[in-house]
This record gives structure tokens, C-alpha cells and sequence, in this order.
């Protein structure tokens, strides 16, 4: 059994600090502070003119009914915050720095829990810390002992450099910083390295720490405690995308999960979920993105054959190679026009009784028998992976397509000696292409677990028009590259024109997410 | 550092020639390297492992002390705590690295793995049927333990 100090601490007395169920009842005030939230914007736009008032919120840029509250922190962030508590700390207990950031780390930092439970019962609480009785601060220092041997090595001599803590466990300084280079450096351990001492549970302090090993290390223990200050945070997130330092700190609770989808973007630019560090998922909800991933990789093989790259003309059936993103498809031979997602023709996307995004239910009595049953419902999962699979897909094509002409264009420039052209607007076209796509794709895990509503024709409607709009501004890449400087103001418009769509449907999902009126067909649980 | 691993280790050897917990022997495999031993364990007598005669191997990883050392049971054996793997590993107290501290004494662990004999411990269990059957059925545990004893522990 691996007793943690904590359990310890728990079981021998009543006094709670790391358990979630503490968190738990502090969430419930946030709840209603967030419906207020979105009470006082909706009676912002019923009240328009009262003046200087609302000129003063206008000057906030606005925040989208979907965007969440978030401030990015680099490293030095992190220290500094964390340093800015263990003073508070220290002020209100009286104890040390570096005592005060054992019993923080101890109490994951929850300030206001350990400042309760110390207050309640001091000794118990240090005791638990593995700070053994009050310490009294004296630098840490080597000292020399008559008749001294050190258990680790066995080495004897009075001459041995030695060191102990408070709770007097002696080793010779050689062993004593091995052990602690060997927990950092091989075991990853910062905030919890205990006295190396047989049975003893008193916590390395970070003077001590500091006093004992060489710089280098320092430098790993401090990046290790930085980090599980992090972890124990529930308001702070690592940055996930790789060798990011960044950490992003964000207010929204586990349990609000169910009813807000957290998307934050790191100073590098990644943007990805504070709820599960996923890349973005709007509008789905995490534990909807769980489950169809879950699905997905389990159903893999039947989904299989639809990522493939070529299909057969509907009408002429010659084989057809998609290169591009656009889903817009003109067969080369026969010149028919069809949708690659659904193979309907392309004419009829832009009607209003024609769906490519809805999947259509079958009637009750051809669903009647048990084959029939499942074989809708694994007609329905195909035709909602195969537009995930093909929004997916379709970003990374789009994004080829946009390095390809992006060279194209710069080759034509100094070949002809033209002035600068301009291309910026293609950056800025790929990225909204990426991002709606993005969006588009997880729409349709959200629309798999969506029970059919009053609600549920809006969602499809928005998606729809998101989808058209991305499919023209993404045709605007499959032009020759010489044309598109032309194109320019065409390509500006259709971007705003997506990205405006993208918006009014996340905002949609969203406020209907956080009014709790979405139905869905599984169960909202882990 | 390597002097002073080697001084702690021989005097620990040592130790256990001294003083080896009863029907115990512990000696190097290779005179020339302190750091793998072999132990001879007699079943206790007053346990379902008597009349058996089990070896096992004791490693001292090259940064011994400050990492703990690892026992495998060459014999095979009928136990909650031990892998039924073939490679009858072990892995709890203070074999875990979390658990151990450098000042443990091999004694110890070879003392620990005789009371493990004496008395399993389901609730740390390798091998989490066989804790089940140990709590729950204890005579078909017995049974077989006995039995496998008798199969592949029987003679020296
Ligand atoms: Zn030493
Ligand atoms: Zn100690
Ligand atoms: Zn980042
Ligand atoms: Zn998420």
C-alpha cells in the first residue's frame, strides 16, 4: 500500500482539503454567477439607448456568446503567482517561505482550506505536511560528528561532511544529495521528496533543497514544482501542443463541462480545449467528443473505406481523384456537378428542401425489425463519421492546396518582375477555410448525439449554411493561381462571409448548451 | 560512489550470513559480482509452503542504495503476491521505488518475503485472483498451493 501524506492526514482526522467533493460545493455558486452573466447580456440589447452606460461596455471588445474568459501565462507567470501566495501564506501563518510552500503544495493549493484547517489544528496539519513540529528557521548547513556513520554508505569518520533535517536524520552529504539528484532527476519528484530517512515522512524544503544539490538541478526541481502547482490548480492548464512552456489560466469548473466547451488560445497560437486539452471542438461538449472518439476508433474499420481518396462519377462513373478541399465536385469527363459528401447534385445544396447535412430517419414501419433497426443506425453513424472524416480531410487538402499556391504566387512574382503582390488575404482565407472546417467537423459528432427537437432544425440550418459557405470560399483555391490577385476582394468576402457563419453557429450551440435545452440520445456522463 | 556502494553491500552480505531469518541462505551467484544474489528459502513450517524448497533472485540495480533492489521467485509458486509469469516478480513495500529509502537493509527484504510466505497480502496482490480465491475460498487456495509446492518445490 502506498500511503500518500494526504490519506494519511485524512483518515487520522476529519479535516478535508484535497478532496474533490470540497471543490465540489464551492462549483454551485459559480453556476448562478454564470447564468447571471447571461441574463445581463441579453437585457444589455433589450435597453439599447440609456446612453453612457452601455458606450462604456462597448468599449470591451465584445465577447461571443461561445468565448470564454482566459489569460495565458508564461513561466515566469507561474512563479510569480505562486510566489505571491506563499508570501500571503507566509504573513497570515507565521511560518517561512519555504515551509509555507510545503504546506501549500500539501493542500494542493487551496489557500483558504489550509489557512482554515492550520488556524483548527496546527499540529496535525504540519505534522501531515511532513513538517514534523513548528520549525525554527536556521539556514541550512553541513556539520561534523564524533563517531559518525553514515547508513546509506557506510562510510565512518569524524571528518564526514554531514546534513539532517529537523527530524535529525543524518546522512553524509554525498548520500544525501545523490538521493535527491536520483528523486528529480530520475523519479521526476519535486513537491513531495521525503527525508531519506527509514520511515520517515517529513518533506524535503526547497532551502534545504537549494543548499544541497548542484545548480543544474535546481533548475529541474523548480521546472518539476512549477508544474505540479499547475496540475493541482483546477483554474490552470499546460499548453498541450508540444514544447509549449505556456500555461492558460480559466475560471470554468469541471462539472460546468456539461454546459460550456472552453476553447482558449495559447500565446503560440494553439488553440485547444481547457476541458480536456483536445484540440478545438466547438460546439461539442467533451464528454460527447469522448465518447464518438471512443466510437470512432471502435468502429474504425467499418468507417474505413470512406476516408478513401477517389469515387466513381454518380452519373458517368469514371473514377474521380479529390485533390483539393472543396467537396464541390465537377466531373471531368461528363461535366456533371455533385456533392462529394452525399454524391446528390450540386444545385440542389443551394434549395431549400434539399439536406445534405440532416440525416433523413426512416419511417417507423420499415425500421421495424431488429436487422432493420440496426442496419439505420449504423447507416445513421456512417453518414454523420462520413462528414466528420471528410471535413477533416478536406482541412489538410485545403491546406496543401493554399502552401502549393502560395509558392505558385510568389514564383510569379519575381519570374515577371511585378509589383508586390498582395497575399495576405490568402492567409487569411486558408485559416478561416482550417478553422471552420474545424468547426464543421464536430458539428457533426455533435449532431450524431442531438435528439431531434425544435431546436435541432436551427443547428442543422446554421450548419448547412457554414458548410455552403466554406465550399465556396474553398472552390476559390482551385483557380488558377494567375487569376486569383482578381479574385482578391471575391476571396476577402466569402472569408468574413465564413467566418461570420461560424460565429452565429457556435453562439447558437452555445447559449442553448448553457441553458441546458439541447436533448441529446446518450447519457451527459464521463 | 561505487566504493561506497560496494562497502554498504558487502557488509550487508555479511548481515545475512550472520543472521538469516530461519531455514534461509543467501549467497552470491558469482563471487565476483556483489550485485546479484541467490537466497534459499525453506517453506515455513506452519504455512501451506512447508516441505517446499524455493530460490529466488535478489538484484541490486548499479545505483543500489538509492534505488531498491528487485526479488524474483526462480521457483514457481502459488501466491497472490508473486507473478504468475513465469518471472515470479514482486512488487510491493519497500520494493516499490516510492516506498523505498536508502537506508533499507537487504535483511529486511529477505525478511519480508519469508512473512509474505507465512502471511500473504491480498490487499497488494500481483496476481488479484488469486487474493480473491485467497480471501474468499481459502481452502481451494490452500489446496493448490500445497499442491504446486509439491510439484515444483520439492526437492532441494
Ligand atoms: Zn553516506
Ligand atoms: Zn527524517
Ligand atoms: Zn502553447
Ligand atoms: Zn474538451
Amino acid at each position: 500500500m502506498n500511503m500518500d501524506s494526504d490519506e494519511e492526514f485524512n483518515s487520522n482526522s476529519n479535516v478535508d482539503m484535497s478532496s474533490d467533493e470540497g471543490f465540489l460545493d464551492q462549483d454551485m455558486e459559480s453556476d448562478v454567477s454564470l447564468g447571471d452573466d447571461y441574463e445581463l447580456e441579453a437585457s444589455d440589447d433589450e435597453e439599447p439607448d440609456i446612453g453612457f452606460d452601455t458606450q462604456d461596455k462597448d468599449v470591451k471588445p465584445r465577447k461571443e456568446a461561445y468565448q470564454v474568459d482566459f489569460q495565458v501565462l508564461s513561466p515566469a507567470d507561474i512563479q510569480a503567482s505562486q510566489d505571491e501566495q506563499i508570501d500571503e501564506v507566509s504573513a497570515i501563518l507565521g511560518q517561512p517561505p519555504q515551509n509555507s510552500a510545503i504546506l501549500l503544495r500539501y493542500a494542493r493549493w487551496n489557500k483558504e482550506r489550509l489557512i482554515e484547517a492550520y488556524m483548527d489544528k496546527q499540529d496535525e496539519v504540519l505534522e501531515a505536511a511532513g513538517l514534523g513540529s513548528v520549525a525554527t528557521e536556521q539556514p541550512p548547513r553541513f556539520e561534523r560528528v564524533p563517531n559518525f556513520m553514515c547508513d546509506i554508505c557506510c562510510e565512518e569518520g569524524d571528518q564526514l561532511d554531514t546534513f539532517a533535517m529537523k527530524c535529525g536524520h543524518r546522512f553524509c552529504a554525498d548520500c544525501y544529495t545523490h538521493y535527491l539528484v536520483s528523486k528529480i532527476t530520475d523519479e521526476g519528484e519535486a513537491a513531495r521528496i521525503k527525508c531519506p530517512g527509514d520511515g520517515c515522512n517529513r518533506i524535503v524544503d526547497s532551502k534545504s533543497l537549494d543548499f544541497l544539490v548542484p545548480p543544474a538541478v535546481k533548475g529541474r526541481y523548480r521546472e518539476l514544482l512549477t508544474r505540479t502547482y499547475v496540475d493541482d490548480k483546477e483554474n490552470l492548464r499546460w499548453c498541450p501542443a508540444p514544447n509549449c512552456e505556456f500555461a492558460v489560466d480559466c475560471p470554468v469548473k469541471r462539472k460546468e463541462l456539461f454546459r460550456i466547451v472552453p476553447t482558449v488560445m495559447c500565446e503560440c497560437k494553439h488553440t485547444f480545449c481547457f476541458g480536456c486539452s483536445l484540440a478545438d471542438h466547438l460546439p461539442a461538449p467533451c464528454v460527447l467528443v469522448k465518447k464518438w472518439l471512443k466510437k470512432c476508433e471502435d468502429d474504425s474499420e467499418t468507417a474505413n473505406w470512406i476516408s478513401a481518396n477517389t469515387k466513381e462519377c454518380p452519373r458517368c462513373h469514371s473514377t474521380i481523384e479529390k485533390n483539393g478541399g472543396c467537396n464541390h465536385m465537377t466531373c471531368r469527363k461528363c461535366r456533371h456537378e455533385f456533392c462529394w459528401m452525399c454524391m446528390g447534385v450540386w444545385a440542389e445544396h443551394g434549395t431549400s428542401w434539399y439536406n445534405c447535412n440532416r440525416f433523413e430517419e426512416r419511417s417507423g414501419a420499415e425500421a421495424r425489425d431488429a436487422q432493420a433497426r440496426s442496419r439505420q443506425s449504423l447507416e445513421r453513424y456512417l453518414h454523420y463519421y462520413n462528414r466528420y472524416a471528410n471535413h477533416e480531410q478536406s482541412a489538410k487538402l485545403d491546406k496543401d492546396i493554399y502552401i502549393k499556391t502560395e509558392r505558385k504566387m510568389t514564383q510569379l512574382q519575381s519570374a515577371s518582375g511585378m509589383s508586390w503582390i498582395e497575399v495576405q488575404f490568402l492567409e487569411q482565407a486558408s485559416q478561416a477555410l482550417q478553422q471552420c472546417r474545424q468547426t464543421l467537423k464536430w458539428t457533426y459528432a455533435f449532431a450524431y448525439y442531438l435528439k431531434r427537437n425544435n431546436l435541432t432544425e436551427i443547428f442543422e440550418d446554421n450548419q448547412k449554411d457554414l458548410e455552403l459557405s466554406v465550399e465556396n470560399l474553398s472552390e476559390m483555391f482551385e483557380k488558377p493561381t494567375d487569376q486569383l490577385q482578381g479574385k482578391k476582394v471575391e476571396i476577402m468576402d466569402r472569408t468574413s462571409y465564413c467566418n461570420k457563419r461560424r460565429i452565429i453557429l457556435l453562439n447558437d450551440t452555445a447559449e442553448n448548451l448553457k441553458k441546458g435545452v439541447w436533448e441529446f440520445n446518450v447519457e451527459m456522463t464521463g | 560512489m561505487s566504493t561506497g556502494s560496494r562497502k554498504r553491500i558487502v557488509k550487508e552480505l555479511a548481515e545475512c550470513h550472520a543472521d538469516p531469518p530461519p531455514g534461509t541462505k543467501v549467497q552470491l551467484i558469482d563471487e565476483s559480482n556483489v550485485h546479484t544474489w541467490e537466497i534459499l528459502m525453506d517453506g515455513p513450517e506452519n504455512s501451506v509452503y512447508a516441505g517446499g524448497h524455493f530460490k529466488l533472485n535478489l538484484t541490486l540495480p548499479k545505483d543500489y542504495p538509492f534505488k531498491p533492489p528487485t526479488l524474483n521467485f526462480a521457483t514457481k509458486i502459488y501466491h497472490p503476491n508473486v507473478s504468475n509469469d513465469g518471472k515470479g516478480s514482486m512488487c510491493l513495500g519497500m520494493l516499490r521505488s516510492d516506498e523505498w529509502k536508502p537506508p533499507n537493509r537487504l535483511l529486511a527484504v529477505v525478511n519480508m518475503a519469508r512473512s509474505l510466505l507465512l502471511e500473504p497480502n491480498p490487499d497488494d496482490a500481483v496476481e488479484p485472483q488469486l487474493a480473491d480465491q485467497y480471501k474468499n475460498d481459502r481452502a481451494e487456495f490452500d489446496k493448490t498451493a500445497r499442491d504446486w509446492v509439491r510439484r515444483y518445490a520439492a526437492k532441494k
